[in-house]
């Protein structure tokens, strides 16, 4: 294992140096993005093949749904053929990624700020994209795609998490994650967790409005205390023996199954059990939320840097992220894609607010706990991913 | 093909003693450090895990024990050749099954709405769910079963009844002999059966993954495996190969091995 994959990096080892590299100057330089940054100017032949790490749902080819199918007009577009892994949380993703063995990923804010820190991902010069010109602007150049003004990605889509219900067991609709957090004993058993140590961050979530006097800015930047606290309040929910749910797919059978009633879901599962006409209904709670926005990311070894690029120019066009956003239950990145998605599903851009940065605004997007607690402030120190990882270890294995 | 097999554990092993950067979490190789045994100490949640799996471990052995025993007896003693033959083709077919088929059988038993459900339901109770920890315990005992009966039916089959007789003959009623004839003589085909259901139990992690929510020392490997963190995942399986190795000095000495 071991002496294949250091044979494998020496090969692909002297482009994506040179690519990092010259990303790296740009940035020291501090001169904005130009056509340097990655290095191509415009997208070359299709090598044939695309191995993608993604999230469940993000490369339909129809299996389920005819309707719904925008890899393979790709495939017979580019001559791409697309391969595709399911991460089950960022911690995955990036794992993945570090196997080398990908060319692309559909990264949350969780994960591009260590792709990036690692030099896993490529730059990206946004200019040889025909449709990043429609994407809203108030998805470009944020700080989990962008670094020092390098482009490191182009958006997939966002969304929050949900709370969802049972409407026959939960009869009167909750508007507050309180139902969780503070009657989570009327429901002990039946409560259905994302198992990721990122919801950390929903607990941190509650805490900030729940106990004030801790003074926690930022769900995922926590100073020790604050984040004991978030733990604490973790071990209290269970108590009450949730079930959690590692894969879309687990979650699923369980709410049909009637085992679980209560819990935080994706739009994806609410959309899925919905289709199979199951009693289950989600909301954004009054509060607001965890939640993501995707950014598609190409590995700085990709073994096949056109088809990726190419990818990412085809997420982005209407066709492809308006069929995507919908299936998915995300908002679209942009005003044709909205347009387009409202043919599939009337009312989708409204729904999922994909023009309301107000209603964004109430959403904290995924992203990773770092030491310096990613601010300028040198006086303080965060508790750091690594520790995320083991206290959510410790909570699941006690 | 024995330097790929010995040359993969080889390396499993010494990542146990990289270093992982904190914040992207890469692992340096052969940059040396000790802190994935320093977390493993530290952290009282893995001697917690350790303890469940060992402890679930031993409770499925003894309870196949328990179960394979009078059914091997049976089937070694007391059932007519034909019996024997439809009792010996029942418990190979489960094992012609997949194991995931079987879990994935136990889930839709053991979860809302499933069997037990069923039964429950007109006495006002419902399924336990998939929360239990004895669900791991349950659905192990049913896999591994087969493991245990076929080693005590091979040891029970090669008494020669002459023993038996000569038992009897001197005067031992049949519990006598049971306990001081038959059960000596099979005792080391029992330890064969055991390391089948004692370090199959030990390294499953699929099972408790769907049935409990329970974490065994293989879903931590997994886990950590997954989220990069190979050292920890190589350093804690280090574990139950340390166990496994002296589980299999014992039977030996048991004379385990002569059995099989």
């Amino acid at each position: 294992m071991g002496d294949r994959e250091g044979n494998k990096s020496m090969r692909h080892l002297r482009i994506p140096v040179v690519i990092v590299t010259l990303g790296l100057l740009v940035a020291a330089c501090g001169t904005t993005a130009g056509p340097s940054a990655s290095g191509i100017t415009e997208i070359g032949e299709g090598e044939g093949e695309l191995n993608l790490v993604i999230w469940a749902g993000y490369a339909e080819r129809g299996d389920i749904d005819p309707a719904f199918d925008w890899v393979t007009p790709f495939e017979e577009e580019t001559g791409c053929e697309v391969n595709t892994t399911d991460m089950t949380d960022s911690n995955n993703g990036v794992s993945l990624m570090q196997s080398g063995e990908y060319d692309g990923i559909s990264a949350s804010g969780d994960a591009t700020s260590r792709l990036i820190a690692s030099g896993l991902v490529a730059p990206i010069n946004t200019d040889v994209f025909e449709n990043y010109g429609n994407v809203f602007d108030g998805l470009k150049d944020l700080p989990h795609n962008t670094v020092d003004g390098v482009n490191y990605g182009v958006p997939h889509g966002r969304g929050p998490n949900l709370l969802a219900w049972n409407t026959e067991e939960v009869t009167d609709a909750p508007t507050s994650w309180d139902i969780i957090w503070e009657q989570g004993a009327d429901y002990a058993g039946d409560i259905s967790i994302y198992d990721s140590s990122i919801f950390i961050a929903d607990a941190a979530l509650h805490l900030m409005n729940s106990q004030p006097d801790l003074g926690i800015t930022n769900p995922y930047q926590l100073t020790q205390e604050q984040f004991d606290a978030a733990v604490a309040l973790l071990e209290e929910l269970n108590t009450n023996n949730p079930l959690y749910w590692g894969t879309f797919s687990d979650q699923v059978s369980s709410y049909g199954a009637g085992d679980v009633v209560v819990g935080t879901t994706w739009q994806f599962q609410v959309n899925l059990l919905q289709g199979e006409e199951a009693p289950i209904e989600a909301t954004l709670p009054d509060e607001g939320s965890t939640g993501w926005s995707d950014t598609w990311m190409m590995a700085a070894e990709a073994a096949h840097p056109n088809c990726m690029l190419m990818w990412m120019d085809h997420m982005m066009s209407s066709e492809a992220n308006g069929q995507a956003t919908v299936w998915f239950g995300e908002a679209p990145t942009s005003q044709e894609a909205c347009d387009y998605a409202e043919t599939l599903s009337p009312g989708h851009c409204e729904l999922t607010h994909a023009t309301d940065e107000a209603y964004y605004d109430r959403i904290w997007y995924w992203s990773t706990p770092q030491e310096d607690c990613a601010d300028d402030d040198d006086g303080t120190t965060c508790v750091t991913q690594d520790d995320w990882v083991q206290a959510w270890t410790t909570l699941r294995g006690a | 093909m024995i330097v790929a097999y010995f040359g993969s554990l080889a390396i499993l092993l010494l990542s146990a003693f990289w270093e992982k950067d904190a914040f992207t979490g890469r692992v340096e190789p052969f940059v040396w450090s000790l802190d994935a045994f320093d977390d493993l100490i530290t952290n009282t949640v893995y001697r917690t895990i350790a303890l469940r799996t060992i402890a679930i471990a031993v409770l499925v052995t003894l309870t196949d024990a328990l179960l394979a025993f009078p059914i091997a007896y049976y089937m070694a003693r007391v059932a007519s050749p034909r019996m024997r033959g439809v009792l010996t083709v029942a418990i190979l077919m489960p094992l012609w099954a997949a194991y995931l088929v079987k879990v994935y059988a136990w889930r839709t038993i053991l979860q809302g709405n499933g069997f037990i459900e069923w039964m429950l339901e007109p006495f006002g109770a419902s399924a336990p769910g998939l929360g239990q920890i004895l669900n791991s315990w349950l659905v192990l005992s049913y896999l591994w079963l087969p493991y245990m009966i076929l080693p005590i039916y091979a040891g029970l089959e090669r008494i020669p009844g002459s023993l038996l007789e000569a038992s009897s003959d001197l005067g031992a009623r049949s519990g006598t002999t049971f306990r001081r004839v038959v059960v000596p003589l099979v005792f080391p085909s029992l330890v064969a059966g055991s390391i089948f259901t004692f370090s199959l139990t030990l390294g499953d992690y699929i099972t408790p993954d769907l049935v409990s929510d329970a974490k065994f020392i293989g879903n931590v490997i997994y886990d950590n495996s997954s989220l990069g963190n190979v050292p920890l995942a190589a350093a804690y399986s280090l574990l139950p190969i340390v166990i496994m190795i002296g589980y299999l000095l014992v039977a030996r000495r048991l004379g385990a091995f002569e059995s099989l």
